[in-house]
């Protein structure tokens, strides 16, 4: 198990560098990584960097979620996202910064390029909960995190749902 | 004189002017205080700060501590010592948005229903907006669905339509 670094670990902030090397050590580090993923109460996602190894490397596994599409276990190295559609809110919170959650805005489809733990490239089309949590992860790798997202609390959190309802009398 | 630090609520309520935040933080600071969680919004023209304080004396103490600028600013002030923690925040899994015409009794009769069907709530906010001979009644609440979000969804349909709108969604919390 890797210990979770937390803000502000100035490790947090830096760059990460793309993935050269499909090898063992590195399969081996994914391991790991997924394994503290899991170990998180509640945890969808993990970068690379918040176990202070700062290579371009997330893991997502939404699949807990219930009534949501999801791709299961996503092995993301040097993930590129190509296109964005859409911009939704929804509320964050991450391993790194322990016992706060906010308000960020993410796109709501994305389309994803990424290698897997074998150095094959892979495209995906993703989607609400799980693209927010790819953009997430990816924002790790680019030294942020969602305090620097935040917008404020009392901004509505929903899109519009609309209810039917039967004309006032 | 001074004991073991403790939580103290500070409240500070007047009319709303420039910097009361900056001069009543930075006589607590001054004044030895560590300041923990806050709410500070302004409310039909008054300004309303709820401050935790740490502090290492007791209630009459931090009192004269924080005396002199409130009553420079012209506000009123009260000091409760408080059971109080950080780092506790319980997760919203639920907001429900509120709105209609302004009418006596709204929200009594909403948190009244919610609560029977299990909403604690966490953070309450409001506002009436509208002009003066039609105003509107806004709420926001999060809170959490002890008896899970289908009894509240339920409770929501009883009170929807009948003048106001009450709509609910879960807050689907994202942690990575
Ligand atoms: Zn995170």
């Amino acid at each position: 198990m890797l210990q979770i670094l937390t803000y502000p670990d100035e490790r947090l902030e830096r760059i990460s560098q793309p993935v050269e090397h499909f090898d063992d050590e590195l399969r081996n580090f994914i391991v790991d990584l997924e394994a503290t993923m899991r170990a998180g109460p509640g945890g969808v996602g993990i970068a690379a960097p918040q176990t202070g190894r700062l290579q371009r490397i997330v893991i997502v596994d939404v699949s807990s979620k219930p009534k949501i599409r999801h791709h299961g276990r996503l092995v993301l190295i040097n993930p590129e996202i190509i296109t964005w559609e859409g911009h939704v809110l929804g509320r964050e919170g991450c391993m790194s910064v322990p016992d706060y959650t906010g308000n960020v805005v993410r796109a709501e489809r994305i389309t994803l390029e990424a290698r897997d733990e074998s150095g094959a490239l892979l495209r995906h089309e993703l989607e609400g909960y799980e693209a927010r949590a790819v953009q997430h992860e990816i924002d790790h790798l680019d030294g942020l995190l969602f305090l620097d997202r935040l917008v404020s609390r009392r901004n509505d959190l929903f899109r519009r749902k609309h209810y039917q309802k039967t004309a006032d009398a | 004189m001074t004991t073991a630090p403790h939580w103290f609520m500070l409240t500070v309520v007047g009319k709303d002017r420039p910097a009361i935040v900056a001069r009543i933080t930075a006589a607590l600071y001054d004044g030895g205080c560590n300041l923990g969680e806050a709410s500070m919004t302004r409310l039909g023209g008054n300004f309303t700060v709820m401050l935790m304080v740490q502090y290492a004396g007791n209630t009459a103490a931090l009192e004269n501590t924080s005396a002199p600028v409130c009553e420079s600013l012209g506000l009123k002030l009260h000091v409760d010592k408080i059971e109080g923690q950080l780092h506790r925040h319980p997760e919203a899994d639920v907001h429900i948005r509120v709105f209609g015409a302004d009418r006596a009794g709204i929200v009594a009769q909403v948190t009244t229903v919610l609560a029977d069907a299990g909403l604690d709530i966490l953070d309450l906010q409001s506002d009436v907006a509208g002009t003066e001979d039609k105003p509107i009644y806004i709420m926001q609440i999060e809170g959490r669905a002890l008896q899970g979000v289908a009894a509240l969804e339920s409770a929501v349909q009883i009170l929807d339509g009948k003048g106001i709108e009450v709509q609910l969604e879960p807050i689907d919390l994202m942690l990575g």
